[in-house]
């Protein structure tokens, strides 16, 4: 009943159909792949790159920022100090919850401006209890609330770190200066670092940051806050972009109370070394064996 | 293998041909090109078949370049819940890829002539399983275009430290096995010649431990992280072994029976006999280390049982995941009763109804189940949920399309050459008369 011809014809029409809605379908894939640059995909991983590779890198993504975002500006690879190793403290019984770092972070480090990102969280913790299960970071009233205390986190800088460690590309490694940062032209996007952080600390970039062009901040650094590719992890650098320039972080100029220290722990004169050596310090989630870099304190 | 006589340590047992065999260039070419012409060719059952699969494959590969040009915003994933049914599906295809070797043990390692016969069944399952799985890793990367910083020797690939490198080691070797083995054999038969040992045994036994590896390896991707408790326990890789040898067994069943109706391949009932007997097992097991890891998590309750509470019970006003655990655990226990009660054992379409009831069970619980809990609470203990997006049950489904498809092309080459259908001119006739290559893929 099917002869040679209808069946013949049945499978041009059928191929011909199938070609059409592959063609159809891969258009979106397409329209990714043609947007790539031969030169970015085979870029090779920040440790191997020259310095000359490194700044004719430098001034690409400026060139990109101004085409993508319009505006001007600078992006630098600033080398970790010799004999500087950092370190930040925060006096939880100054902090008043007031989330002036959140929001001179989200500032600071050209965050997404839709979603409100920053690489800081404040907990509002119960009086008399220390676990965060009873803690609310989305609480909206005036600060500081009777019976509460606040507790912001950040990347601790772990010295064991989870997310170094679970990264199958070494896309992000522990610097000599202890900061832990990504090259946000190697990372793969495969968010195992976000899994395995304990202090979510980490963020994603499920959509290409938008900034308009008079929000930008102009002074970039290439493994810290330059505006972030798509599809790839990033986290707080400790402003790594100023601290190596020996200004200090964000985050603790903003800050109203002078909850936050920040300094090189291996000089002995330094504000941060008398705090740990004279205060009540502890570190969050110590049980897990990350040694953070990254201590709270009482003014007790 | 390029000599153009047969291999010397078989040639006794070999057919002799009058005139000397064509090189294997030729040989294997010619077996390639007929393969792919019986992948286009067959029934009206089989182009609706592999027309509907391509179907959900295109509308796959359409939301994932949406995915790519729009970023992952539109998964429902975020910094909270930052894996989702991509990883999920991936964890259950390692363990259906695990599963796979249930028939790969008994054959090989116990002499059981019945499975020896359909083993094959197995290790192209396992192919196309572990397709699934490189699917879902991929589909879930930010940046695909970087997929080469992940290989071996040519990225930077950072071994042994990251279990995530250990994972891409053991399943692409795995594949690799598994794609030696079956090809091997496969065109060994198409050649009428008997198969080297040497040169498929090593591998089958080598695969049987890599099977246990590439489950344990994906185990201990999740149970090494000591920042997510719900995850960061030594129970999860025996667990995952146990599951696997659910859902490899259920699936394997299932296509047996599709294989025996459809695939013109005859064989007793021995190989259903011997996977349900595992099952039988397996899903008690697993019941009972349910039972032995909510024990644990409530007896003791605290801040670590949170994850539990919210899976089983909801936590925090929000609840998700709950009737969606409940079907799971309803489904095992069915099919353990099921698989108990003597009607297992008489009535096929019984035993296919446990199958099918442990297979969606296991799906479950060892998908969605097992990583969104992990993420529930956040690090900080935020309570955020995750509902997969219309986006993400496209890609999901097209990547399980491909797996199918790869498995119904596989199976129809693989089971052409195994009943002798499809075989090399110069082999001598099976005592059967040849049939058409169409013909005997027709329903019975």
């Amino acid at each position: 009943m099917s002869s040679p011809t209808r069946r013949v014809a049945l499978k041009v029409v059928g191929g011909t159909l199938g070609a059409g809605a592959f063609a159809y379908a891969a258009r979106p894939f397409v329209q990714w792949a043609s947007a790539l640059s031969v030169d970015e995909v085979l870029r090779r991983h920040y440790k191997e790159l020259t310095p000359d590779e490194m700044s004719q890198i430098l001034r690409q993504l400026e060139a990109d920022t101004k085409a993508r975002y319009g505006a001007d500006v600078h992006i630098e690879d600033l080398p970790p100090q010799e004999g500087v190793s950092f370190g930040y403290a925060l006096n939880l019984s100054v902090c008043i919850g007031c989330r002036k770092c959140a929001e001179a972070c989200h500032v600071e480090n050209n965050h997404d401006r839709r979603t409100n990102n920053s690489y800081i969280r404040v907990l509002e913790m119960d009086q008399g209890s220390f676990d965060m299960e009873r803690g609310q970071v989305d609480y909206d009233h005036a600060v500081p609330a009777p019976g509460k205390y606040y507790m912001p986190v950040q990347c601790h800088q772990c010295d064991n770190a989870p997310c170094v460690k679970v990264c199958p590309v070494e896309a992000t490694w522990k610097e000599p200066d202890g900061v832990v940062v990504v090259d946000y032209n190697w990372c793969i996007g495969c968010r195992y670092c976000e899994a395995a952080c304990p202090y979510h600390a980490r963020r994603f970039n499920w959509q290409a940051p938008e900034i308009p062009a008079d929000q930008i901040n102009p002074d970039q650094g290439y493994l810290s806050n330059r505006i972030r590719p798509k599809g790839v992890v990033e986290k707080c650098t400790f402003c790594l972009h100023r601290t190596r320039r020996g200004q200090l972080p964000a985050c603790l100029e903003a800050c109203p109370t002078g909850a936050r220290v920040f300094g090189n722990l291996l000089d002995p004169d330094s504000e941060i070394r008398w705090v740990l050596e004279h205060k009540r310090v502890y570190v969050l989630k110590e049980e897990l064996g990350t040694r953070p870099r990254f201590f709270y304190f009482f003014d007790v | 293998m390029s000599d153009h006589s047969p291999d010397p340590v078989d040639a006794i047992d070999l057919p002799r041909s009058p005139t000397p065999l064509p090189g294997h260039h030729i040989t294997y070419l010619r077996f390639l090109g007929r393969g792919l012409r019986l992948a286009f060719t067959g029934s009206w059952r089989f182009y609706a078949w592999m027309s509907v699969l391509t179907a959900i494959g295109l509308v796959g590969l359409n939301a994932w370049g949406q995915q790519l040009l729009h970023g992952m915003q539109v998964t429902a994933m975020t910094d909270h819940v930052s894996w989702g049914l991509y990883i999920a599906n991936f964890t259950f295809g390692v363990g259906l890829a695990a599963g796979a070797v249930m028939m790969v043990i008994p054959a090989y390692l116990y002499d059981d002539h019945d499975m020896h016969d359909v083993v094959i069944i197995g290790e192209i399952l396992a192919v196309s399983a572990i397709v699934v799985c490189l699917g879902f890793v991929i589909v879930d990367m930010g940046r695909p275009d970087r997929l080469w910083h992940i290989l071996p020797g040519i990225g930077r690939f950072h071994w042994p430290v990251s279990m995530l490198a250990w994972d891409v080691l053991v399943l692409n070797g795995y594949l690799l096995l598994n794609l030696h083995i079956v090809g091997y054999l496969i065109y060994m038969r198409y050649l009428g010649r008997r198969p080297a040992r040497r040169f498929y045994l090593p591998f089958v036994f080598l695969s049987i431990v890599w099977a246990i590896s590439i489950h344990t390896v994906t185990a201990f991707l999740y149970q090494g992280l000591g920042g997510r408790p719900f995850w960061n326990s030594a129970l999860l890789a025996p667990r995952f072994i146990v599951t696997a040898f659910i859902s490899g067994p259920a699936f394997v069943i299932v296509l047996l029976e599709v294989v025996r109706r459809y695939g013109g391949l005859r064989f007793g009932d021995g190989p259903i006999v011997t996977l349900s007997r595992v099952m039988r097992i397996t899903v008690l097991l697993n019941l009972f280390m349910l039972g032995s890891e909510l024990f644990t998590a409530l007896y003791a309750g605290g801040a670590h049982a949170t994850s539990v509470k919210y899976l089983f019970f909801g936590a925090h006003g929000k609840h998700a995941l709950v009737p969606y655990i409940w079907t799971a655990v309803a489904l095992n226990v069915a099919s353990g009763v099921i698989l108990l009660s003597s009607r297992s054992r008489t009535s096929r379409r019984w035993l296919l109804a446990a199958c099918g009831c442990a297979f969606v069970g296991v799906y479950l619980e060892k998908g969605m189940g097992l990583i969104i809990p992990g993420f529930v609470p956040s690090t900080l203990h935020e309570v955020v949920e995750y509902t997969p997006t219309l986006t993400e049950w496209k890609i999901s489904a097209g990547v399980w399309a491909l797996g199918l498809l790869v498995l119904t092309v596989a199976l129809k080459i693989g089971l052409a050459v195994w009943t002798g259908r499809m075989r090399d001119a110069s082999t001598p006739a099976p005592q059967v008369a040849p049939v058409d290559d169409d013909a005997a893929a027709e329903p019975a």
